[in-house]
């Protein structure tokens, strides 16, 4: 792939430890590794997903690339350039290339600040707009994200989760960034409203041009939206694949625990769950080898001793696993529908039956 | 695309006004502060008598609904004479000029510190944090009267000696505040906009600050009310010839058993005052929040 080649957005070996000065008449604590040695190229145009449980360092990752914290070790590159090398005006340019959407739809906006306010700041800030002018482009965003611009005049606290998050994406849109990250945009939702922000981002990320980098921790949502999918555990990227191959043929073990936790409705489609047993380690004292090998069920002794390397399968498919061949269809597996039993299509004959004599008697 | 909501509500004309006719210790609260306000300006016009001018003839006469009552002094007189009502009407002067000045002073250095300590974690922190615990640990009184000490007495002093001592009730408040509000989505927000740190302290954070910082800054005028009684109480304050609260409960003491209103009358002033701030406080705390405000 052409677009491979010139990612928007590249972490290269990025490392980002928590560390706690010793204070006084204290002693240090060990760094949190929030993330650890990770390298990720964000294509531009796509739709990457970020997933993992709490904890394994998918938000940090994400902020990281959006230079909103200092990395331990290791570069983010913009469009090429370095931005820990970037002189305050430039990165002020970049700022408005790459923006946000945050989890909390109630944290992210300021109470003291109307709406027209909120979506406005950028305006003000990147452009030399008049102020009529900017109130129409407030209002037009307001209509791009679905809310009425007669709104513009309301306080934060007016409004519902789903209308303040489309708040928050219409103050992300503002200054006309090239890429959104996506900080669990939708999991603080209703279910019913998760599907209409989900549907504005895919319709704003195709008017605008958007690359688009989402950060969730259930894969339900992703299956839907995103194009590849990076799963990361305690810091690291276990497996990074095309969205369908990672549904159809989750490689990595942690991964298809992860499926068997998606919530199935269809019936005939659960099956046993309860891979994972245990708690995530602490991300103080990561395990050593494999840092997923405390709760793997697949774990053997080369796992503990030895780091299993990022291994790239073809062209899209990366996974970090000694074992990755003997174990590709082990777990979750495919989501076909399973045979229906006997006594389920019996079940279902009779229903049929019964239907059609209540039809032609009515 | 989703259909856009289209719901909207009707507004009173006047906002503002509803809500502070409809926010009962906003109105009795700065009602009797604004009564306080017009007594203290227009002190010559409204008081019966100078404040200064001595009777013995008519000491000690007791207030107009007591047996014995000279209707001329509406609150009786003091023990040199004095009209006691002309004496509190002359004292709200010294003690609104103290509370205002002095309130707005603490506020003024105890906020800027409590913001910048509360924005700039690290140094700036540590630093402003041990010296609020290192103020704190000091007495008040023994600080004020080392200030008086220093700087002579007079209204001029007792105002600085109440912000030398009481800014750290703003920086404490106002550092927690701004730690709260300084972790919140929206300053990251501010920042992936590419707002400077100055500017997100002072525009995004500061306004969420606000409604505590004027809450506290009408309770502090009510405390800086109470320093004053107090210093003038122990003759620090200004000098004898100027009428204050303070300097009236100190010589009514004296008299307690023979005329208990020279004592009882400031004293009621200084109570009412300092309910009447801390009414203020509350009600414009819950008027200025647009959350509480519902």
């Amino acid at each position: 792939m052409s677009l491979a080649a010139h990612p928007i957005l590249e972490a290269i070996h990025l490392t980002k430890h928590f560390a706690t000065p010793p204070g006084f008449l204290q002693r240090a604590k060990p760094p949190v590794q929030a993330v650890t040695d990770v390298s990720l190229a964000v294509r531009k145009g796509e739709t990457l997903a970020l997933v993992g449980e709490s904890g394994s360092g998918k938000s940090t990752l994400g902020r990281l690339l959006l230079n909103l914290m200092p990395a331990t070790s290791g570069d983010v590159l913009y469009d090429g350039r370095n931005l820990g090398n970037l002189s305050a005006s430039a990165l002020r340019q970049v700022r408005r290339d790459l923006q946000i959407i945050f989890q909390d739809p109630f944290a992210s906006l300021n109470p003291r600040m109307s709406v027209e306010a909120i979506v406005g700041e950028p305006i003000w800030l990147h452009s030399t707009m008049s102020r009529a002018d900017r109130r129409a482009r407030v209002a037009d965003l307001l209509k791009t994200v679905g809310l009425a611009p007669e709104q513009a005049g309301r306080y934060p606290h007016e409004f519902s989760g789903g209308q303040r998050q489309r708040i928050g994406i219409a103050r992300a849109l503002a200054s006309e960034p090239r890429l959104i990250l996506g900080d669990e945009p939708v999991s603080a939702l209703d279910v019913s409203v998760q599907a209409q922000v989900v549907n504005l981002l895919e319709d704003l990320k195709h008017q605008f041009g958007l690359t688009l980098l989402i950060v969730a921790h259930g894969l339900g949502v992703i299956r839907h939206m995103s194009d590849r999918v990076a799963v990361m555990y305690l810091g690291e990227i276990v497996e990074l694949a095309p969205v369908d191959a990672l549904f159809e043929t989750p490689l990595h073990p942690y991964t298809q625990a992860l499926m068997t936790a998606v919530p199935v409705s269809h019936p005939g489609l659960r099956r046993p769950r309860a891979i994972l047993s245990g708690e995530m380690p602490s991300p103080t004292a990561p395990p050593s080898g494999c840092r997923f090998h405390t709760r793997c069920p697949h774990g053997r002794p080369l796992c503990r001793d030895e780091k299993p390397v990022f291994e790239r399968l073809d062209d899209d498919r990366h996974v970090a696993c000694h074992f990755w061949k003997e174990l590709a269809n082990a777990g979750a597996g495919s989501l076909a529908p399973p045979p229906a039993s006997a006594a389920y299509v019996t079940r279902l004959d009779l229903f049929k039956t019964a239907q059609a004599t209540m039809e032609s008697h009515p | 695309m989703p259909k856009p909501f289209s719901r909207t509500r009707g507004r009173p004309r006047f906002p503002a006004l509803i809500r502070l006719l409809q926010n009962p210790k906003l109105g009795l609260g700065g009602g009797f502060v604004l009564l306080l306000v017009i007594i203290a300006v227009f002190a010559p016009a409204i008081a019966p008598h100078d404040p200064l001018e001595q009777d013995l003839m008519a000491s000690a006469l007791p207030p107009f609904w007591l047996a014995g009552a000279d209707p001329a002094h509406l609150l009786g007189t003091d023990d040199l004479g004095r009209d006691v009502l002309s004496r509190l009407i002359f004292g709200s002067r010294v003690a609104l000029t103290v509370a205002v000045v002095a309130g707005v002073a603490a506020g003024t250095v105890g906020s800027l510190l409590g913001l910048l300590a509360g924005y700039f974690d690290g140094w700036t922190d540590i630093a402003v944090s041990r010296l609020i615990e290192i103020w704190m640990a000091f007495p008040a009184v023994l600080l004020s009267i080392l200030i008086v000490a220093i700087l002579g007495s007079g209204v001029g002093t007792v105002i600085v000696a109440i912000a030398i001592i009481d800014w750290t009730r703003f920086a404490r408040v106002i550092r927690a505040d701004t730690m709260a509000n300084a972790q919140a989505d929206y300053v990251v927000a501010a920042r992936t906009l590419g707002f400077g740190r100055w500017t997100i302290l002072f525009r995004e954070i500061l306004p969420n600050v606000m409604p505590g910082l004027i809450a506290l800054l009408a309770m502090e005028m009510g405390i800086a009310v109470v320093i004053e009684a107090i210093l003038s109480f122990v003759g620090l304050s200004v000098s004898s010839d100027t009428p204050t609260w303070g300097s009236m409960i100190a010589s009514g003491r004296q008299i307690i058993y023979q005329a208990w209103w020279v004592f009882a009358a400031p004293l009621a002033a200084v109570f009412a005052t300092v309910l009447a701030f801390n009414q203020l406080g509350d009600g414009l705390r819950r008027a200025l929040d647009p959350v509480m405000r519902r």
